[in-house]
């Protein structure tokens, strides 16, 4: 399976098990090189949210204000991502991509309400 | 042993016409003074950096700009936390034997120096470049999910945080050299425009221009000398997304590591200087540091615990969240401050009592790197 289209990824280390976020050569834990690239599945809770009503940016002006989250997710990393409104910390929620002020970010949604599937 | 002789902190607030060289040289000229040194005597020079004067070699420009000649020199930057890293390191160079009589000093024109828009997205660089900067994220909104995760945890409110602004702005109208000196409520800081929720503007330090210095010296250079006898650091990660807990970080490790070397417990803490960029780093830091019980510094602030008359005096100054807050100098304030209440020299703000050991500390980052000072009478 092709992960091209995740919306969130992750390393983990196949000698400790480690599980992080951020890209890195090495695992932070036990230093090991060649950690596994892995797509998350995009679902976690959430552990904090903030309203951001005071954007860094002329490019974030339009979006303002804006959620922005970070949630467990359920591989066992933490991640900050955009968010719909209204999340409230323990909710449940799952990841979609999506393009902000021009580049490609994970948007958090309460799980659950994602689009319907047509079979 | 070493003494902290001398300190100095400019007025914080518009110095339109002075930039970081000019704030750099009267603090350091006036804590010069206080120290009752010349800049001859001066053999070592720690400096810190400034965002409006970005430089790779800012504490040598500096010693060519004051005239002197260092046998120890050094520009540090650990973000926040960088100006008590500076007297933190300076104690560690005489201790070692680098220096003698060391010079301390920060400034910056950080709020006429730049525009408002370009000091905000100049700040929000601090955050990952690849995952969090991407996403639109400021530094108020690191401090806005670490809030939010604070009171959900602890049980604490909007309002318990606002105490502390409350308190910073009523310690700043006792200083005439404060950024803002007009009282506020709780119900003031509640009504405040929303910058990155549950934090408000109120709940946020400003913008200023200023400068501050310190003099630490192997031997006691006047009668108004405070001995440093611990100091301890903690560095738990950079990025908020990497930070190891949400609800728990480095504050206590690095007051643990001062105390201990200090052999002082901190219930002994008669006054604190802590920074205080947010609300929220204000509440986290007192409490981590054992100062205060998880979720309940606001309500002791709101009881007077921590005002000028009670147990532990904090942030007589206004702290950064009304003195002001100029970069690295910012935190330098805190320690220009303790060394006047600790040594029965604040004048109209001086805080009754014996006041024989004292408690700085400063972190940068998101609360990803910690340091702490222990000083005493």
């Amino acid at each position: 399976m092709s992960d091209e289209g995740a919306a969130l990824t992750y390393q983990a280390c196949a000698g400790c098990g480690a599980r992080w976020w951020f890209r890195r050569e090495r695992c932070p834990t036990c230093g090991r090189a060649g950690p596994l690239d892995r797509a998350s599945a995009g679902e976690g809770t959430v552990e904090a949210v903030t309203v951001v009503h005071r954007p860094p940016s002329d490019d974030w002006r339009p979006y303002a204000p804006y959620a922005l989250v970070l949630v467990w997710l359920d591989e066992e990393f933490r991640a900050m991502g955009l968010a719909d409104r209204g999340l409230a910390i323990g909710e449940r929620v799952t990841a979609r991509s999506a393009v902000r002020a021009g580049n490609r970010v994970p948007v958090f949604g309460r799980l659950g309400t994602s689009a319907p599937v047509i079979r | 042993m070493t003494y902290l002789a001398g300190s100095a902190c400019t007025r914080f607030g518009d110095h339109g016409g002075q930039g970081t060289l000019d704030l750099m040289a009267e603090a350091a000229d006036a804590a010069l003074a206080d120290a009752g040194i010349e800049r001859g005597d001066v053999d070592g020079l720690l400096c810190g950096y400034s965002t409006t004067m970005p430089h790779i070699m800012l504490a040598t420009v500096f010693a060519e700009h004051l005239g002197l000649r260092p046998r120890y020199c050094a520009s540090l930057q650990l973000g926040g936390a960088t100006g008590l890293l500076m007297a933190a390191t300076a104690h560690l160079v005489v201790e070692g034997g680098g220096a003698d009589r060391v010079l301390v000093v920060a400034g910056e024109n950080r709020r006429s120096g730049q525009t408002r828009d370009a000091s905000v997205q100049a700040l929000a660089q601090a955050g990952h470049p690849e995952h969090e900067v991407v996403l639109g994220a400021t530094i108020p909104a690191y401090y806005g999910l670490v809030a939010s995760a604070y009171l959900d945890r602890f049980g604490a409110t909007e309002a318990d945080l606002a105490e502390l602004a409350v308190l910073m702005r009523r310690h700043a109208s006792t200083h005439p050299g404060a950024h803002f000196r007009e009282a506020i409520t709780v119900a003031d800081v509640m009504a405040s425009r929303p910058v990155a929720e549950p934090l408000k503007l109120l709940d946020c330090c400003p913008v200023s221009d200023g400068g501050a210095a310190a003099v630490l010296s192997r031997e006691a250079l006047n009668d108004h000398c405070l001995e440093v006898i611990g100091t301890g650091q903690a560095h738990t990660h950079q990025h908020l997304s990497a930070a190891p807990s949400l609800t728990e970080f480095g504050a206590g490790p690095s007051a643990q590591a001062a105390l201990e070397q200090a052999r002082v417990p901190v219930a002994r803490v008669r006054y604190a200087g802590v920074y205080d960029s947010f609300t929220i780093t204000l509440a986290i830091l007192l409490e981590e540091l054992g100062l205060a019980s998880r979720g309940a510094s606001g309500r002791l602030a709101a009881e007077g615990h921590f005002s000028a008359g009670g147990p532990v005096p904090l942030n007589t100054h206004g702290g950064l969240l009304s003195y002001g807050h100029c970069g690295v100098a910012g935190a330098m304030a805190h320690v220009a401050e303790l060394h006047r209440q600790m040594t029965g020299r604040a004048g109209d703000r001086q805080v009754p009592g014996e006041l024989d050991v004292g408690l700085l500390h400063g972190d940068g980052g998101v609360l990803s790197s910690h340091v702490t000072m222990v000083v005493a009478r």
